[in-house]
């Protein structure tokens, strides 16, 4: 049953990333100025932004190409590191609209922040989500043009320390979500398991792989 | 540059098709109330292997360095109820701290 007091809605997704959109578009500028420096000319790095949409992957892109990389060992770290999309999908996939292809279509508008922020008691509210993700992706967009085009304008964003931004949004959010037994219970075993599992496993399938903790909730309770 | 749009080219067709699997699989169809009940834990799973990636997560390494710092001054500023931006605040401001002292 919708709680009428949760927020809802697309200006409610767009409100609810606010706390994001200067460290995204940071980020955003920092991914562009690294393109730039590793010789990607000003589409390339604007273009990625576009078509990848996945601030990970694409640093991941940037680091093994520029480290003297292979494609094909550019494209399967992006890949390891974008796999958690696939249980997010899956995730977002019943609260979309319409037949398989336009759900697969509107499926791309699933990020960390959006999922995560629209997710309501195993459900996804489709305008939340969408409401987050325009924000984020307008941030990002721009931010890739204002450090494809602008240079160090921005200045450094780890001397900024905005790479803490995230996590301690995402921290945030984790104190409001992980409200009962099982799900604090969950909680603690993805972050044993992805400890355990970062220094094994390529970055990316840490977090892939915590995905499958959720399974306790299969166990009657 | 060739290499560039290659992988942009590739990484963008598997990245959409990782995405769409889901969706593509379930169709219209609901989920049943276990498949929810796991769903139900997965932003809390998500969040938190997450936290614990970005935060100690570097290159395949385990690091505890100035972003730590940062995220566990966000973590006492959040148990002392501060604002959502003035945790966010915090941690980059401590962090950055860290980082030009360290």
């Amino acid at each position: 049953m919708a709680d009428p007091t949760e927020p809802h809605g697309y200006r409610a997704g767009a409100r609810a990333g606010l706390p994001l959109v200067l460290p995204t578009l940071v980020v955003g500028a920092s991914f562009g100025v690294l393109a730039r420096s590793l010789g990607w000319g000003t589409v390339a790095p604007i273009v990625c932004s576009l078509v990848v949409f996945a601030g990970s992957a694409q640093f991941a892109l940037a680091s093994v190409l520029g480290a003297g990389g292979s494609v094909l060992a550019a494209v399967v770290a992006a890949a390891l590191v974008n796999s958690r999309f696939g249980p997010m999908g899956l995730a977002v996939a019943p609260g979309l609209r319409g037949g398989r292809l336009r759900r697969a279509v509107e499926g791309q508008a699933v990020i960390d922040a959006s999922l995560i922020l629209a997710s309501r008691e195993g459900r996804v509210d489709r305008e939340l989500l969408l409401g987050v993700t325009l924000t984020q992706w307008l941030a990002w967009q721009s931010g890739t043009v204002l450090g494809t085009l602008g240079g160090g304008l921005l200045g450094d964003p780890d001397a900024l320390g905005l790479d803490a931004v995230f996590p301690a949004f995402f921290l945030v959010l984790l104190v409001g979500e992980a409200t009962d037994a099982r799900s604090r219970a969950a909680a603690v075993a993805a972050a044993a398991l992805t400890f355990a599992l970062v220094p094994l496993v390529p970055p990316g399938v840490p977090v892939t792989a915590a995905c499958a903790v959720a399974l306790i909730g299969l166990v009657r309770r | 540059m060739s290499a560039v749009w290659l992988s942009i080219a590739i990484t963008a067709v598997v990245t959409i098709a990782i995405k769409a699997a889901g969706p593509l699989a379930l169709g219209r169809r609901e989920l049943g109330a276990r498949a929810s009940a796991v769903l139900a834990l997965l932003p809390s799973v998500l969040l938190c292997a997450l936290i614990v990636a970005t935060t100690f997560g570097e290159d395949g390494r385990l690091v505890v360095g100035p972003r730590a710092a940062g995220v566990a001054a966000a973590g006492l500023a959040l148990a002392a109820r501060a604002p959502v931006l003035l945790v966010v605040g915090v941690a980059a401001g401590v962090t950055a701290a860290v980082r030009a002292l360290g």
